[in-house]
């Protein structure tokens, strides 16, 4: 992909639709090999970039979903310690007579095979990959440094067994959505984008992609309401995911178009609030009435 | 853009237009820039403006900053000077706080100055902020200056030793296998404790603008205590100033703060910009088991009911909510308004702040969250 219009139309082939900025700095992050850090509302596609991008490169999509108090060892790697001490028995039972070499077993009981790879760690191995950072705002300001460290060196040392680091450096996502600032220099390192939710028209052409059953009628009107709630002042504006949910959950009611009772018997696909019931009702009516 | 210029003073020159826009450009960002634009191209502004969103921004706040300087610098410039703008550097130095002027009474002693100044600091603790003249203001901003604010904790996830409590297993465990498995001293552990957010909530609306200057000294005090501290300005719209705060100069972060509040003695509307907090970063968080202080004396402007229900919202999510309001602490003061009557329901504590004792008090109302 040498230019941003190729990114975009890769992007569409797997049925999700950028705009021009997002497939811009898609292609400059490649091209630089910086990691990516996508902010916005929930549901505006941050996390489905990443595995558009796994699918369009035909790599595996490694996913670490971070937490508070997550810790390196949860996003490394760590030694399969049940497994070490069944192996040492094993050992103990074989050479009875008592002739084990100390030194010589505990070189293989930090053996490959019981190194538990994780996200990362199996992002330098198994690269080129495509490596989801989901939610980095969830985990703690030492987890921020710890993956400063790795997204510029593209490596980890393990002491026993030395340091592995990646042919290819991993096609990197982070996602984050505001709970808490990140620190400077982790977003200096990365390149910065605000997803923004769709307008109408590439929303009712993201909802026929995804899901090409649902008639166009009742696509576009989704979409209508969609966009009009989220100018309502919701707890929770609703996302493209709703968007799509709400679709899905319409079409498999048999809907061809929107109508009051069944848009108001799969409201939960949109509304997560008790309290938004009310507006959405409120929106409802009034564009059904026209 | 112009001949006469190379491409890379342009690009250069709109990074500095940045910095003094206030967006924190550092030389690697207008580095990553540079090398961004060149890749998709300078014949293409659309991709040069999205590669400078990309690598120059780091939030919302800075995008916006960014559209209307992008908007200025690479639009239509015929009515803009053509210089690159110099880097700015504001060194404000801290006033003393000198309570009279020297030549007044030039020939008495240091000694009665500086009692004279000491007896009139005993009473400025207790006089309204909003009646001071400049050279007690000054006196008052060094005296807040020198509050040393707790941050409240909270209980932590991890243990931590400690010589009470419940037995700590592993540790004792380990102690008895270094006396070769002899038992050994019995050790204990107790949950640790961590410092609990506090965001503050300031009004700067003109009804408030005789308190707002002291209470954002109030707020540096808190956000210098290195503690997770938020602070935003409420108005007629919502400002997040936490980083103009962590300036260490209070004079220059107040100048800094400044900067970046553009409805400053404006309106107020309550209501709405505590809805646009909460929306914003509250429910994802922020406010979430924080203890959260709104400064303002509640003259609300819009509907009552709306903002009832967004503190409402507030007080399900917050560990505790203080309001702070400067009338309070006046004689005959009823709390009868709109809308602090739709407030009081959702306030844990309702205190007064108007003078330097009451800042005393909210500061160890928040201590002991």
């Amino acid at each position: 992909m040498n230019s941003p219009r190729a990114v975009a139309q890769a992007l569409e082939q797997t049925g999700y639709l950028s705009d021009s900025a997002l497939a811009t700095v898609t292609f400059l992050a490649g091209e630089m090999q910086r990691p990516l850090l996508l902010e916005g509302e929930p549901g505006t596609g941050k996390t489905a970039l990443a595995e558009a991008l796994a699918q369009i490169h035909g790599v595996p999509l490694i996913r670490l979903q971070c937490y508070e108090g997550i810790d390196a060892t949860q996003a490394l790697y760590d030694w399969d310690f049940p497994r070490q001490i069944l192996h040492l028995r094993t050992l103990e039972a074989a050479t009875k007579d008592g002739s084990l070499d100390p030194t010589e077993a505990e070189k293989s009981l930090f053996d490959e095979r019981f190194l538990l790879s994780r996200p990362v760690l199996r992002a330098l191995r198994e690269s080129p990959a495509v490596l989801l950072i989901d939610e980095v705002d969830r985990a703690d300001d030492e987890f921020e440094a710890f993956l400063l460290e790795v997204l510029s060196t593209w490596a980890v040392s393990i002491p026993e067994l030395g340091t592995v680091a990646a042919a290819v450096p991993p096609t990197v996502v982070l996602t984050s959505n505001r709970t808490r600032e990140l620190h400077d220099a982790l977003k200096r390192r990365c390149l910065y984008h605000w997803i923004d939710h769709p307008g109408l028209e590439r929303e009712v052409a993201i909802v026929r992609s995804r899901e090409p059953d649902v008639p166009a009628a009742l696509a576009r009107q989704v979409v209508e309401v969609v966009q009009e709630l989220r100018g309502e002042h919701l707890l929770k504006p609703p996302g493209v995911a709703e968007t799509l949910d709400w679709a899905r959950a319409l079409q498999r009611l048999g809907a061809s178009e929107l109508d009051l009772e069944q848009a108001a018997n799969t409201l939960g696909a949109v509304v997560k609030y008790r309290e938004d019931t009310d507006r959405v009702k409120h929106v409802l009516d009034r564009m059904l009435a026209r | 853009m112009t001949a006469q210029h190379p491409p890379d003073e342009i690009l250069l020159g709109f990074t500095r237009a940045l910095r003094a826009a206030g967006v924190r450009v550092t030389q690697d960002r207008a580095t990553s820039f540079l090398t961004a634009s060149a890749i998709v191209g300078l014949h293409d502004p659309e991709a040069v403006y999205v590669a400078g969103r990309a690598t120059l921004c780091s939030g919302p706040d800075a995008l916006e900053r960014y559209d209307r300087v992008f908007e200025a610098w690479f639009g239509d410039r015929s009515e803009l000077p053509r210089t690159i703008p110099r880097e700015r550097r504001e060194d404000v130095a801290a006033p003393l706080p000198v309570s009279d002027d020297p030549g007044e009474n030039g020939g008495e002693g240091e000694q009665d100055v500086v009692r004279a100044a000491a007896s009139e600091a005993e009473i400025l603790r207790h006089r309204d902020v909003a009646e001071l003249d400049a050279a007690q203001k000054a006196i008052l901003d060094a005296m807040i200056r020198a509050l040393h604010p707790r941050a409240p904790l909270r209980r932590a996830a991890r243990h931590t030793p400690w010589r009470r409590g419940e037995v700590d297993l592993q540790r004792t465990l380990r102690g008895s296998l270094q006396l070769m498995g002899e038992p050994g001293q019995v050790r204990r552990r107790r949950r640790g404790t961590e410092p609990r957010r506090v965001v503050l909530l300031v009004d700067v609306s003109a009804s408030m603008r005789p308190y707002a200057d002291a209470l954002l000294r109030l707020t540096h005090t808190l956000v210098r205590t290195g503690a997770p501290v938020e602070v935003f300005t409420l108005g007629t719209r919502l400002t997040r100033i936490t980083t103009a705060l962590r300036t260490a100069d209070p004079d220059r972060a107040l100048v800094r703060a400044g900067d970046e509040v553009p409805d400053w003695a404006g309106g107020t509307r309550l209501g709405e910009t505590l809805e646009a907090f909460l929306d914003r970063w509250g429910a994802r968080g922020m406010a979430r088991g924080a203890v959260v202080v709104v400064f303002s004396d509640g003259w609300e402007r819009g509907d009552a009911a709306l903002l009832g229900g967004q503190m409402a919202r507030l007080g399900r999510l917050a560990h505790r909510v203080v309001w702070v309001n400067p009338h309070r602490g006046k004689d005959g003061y009823e709390p009868v308004q709109q809308g602090i009557v739709a407030v009081l329901p959702h306030c844990d504590d309702f205190i007064a702040g108007h003078s330097l004792r009451s800042f005393e008090q909210v500061l160890e109302v928040v201590a002991s969250a």
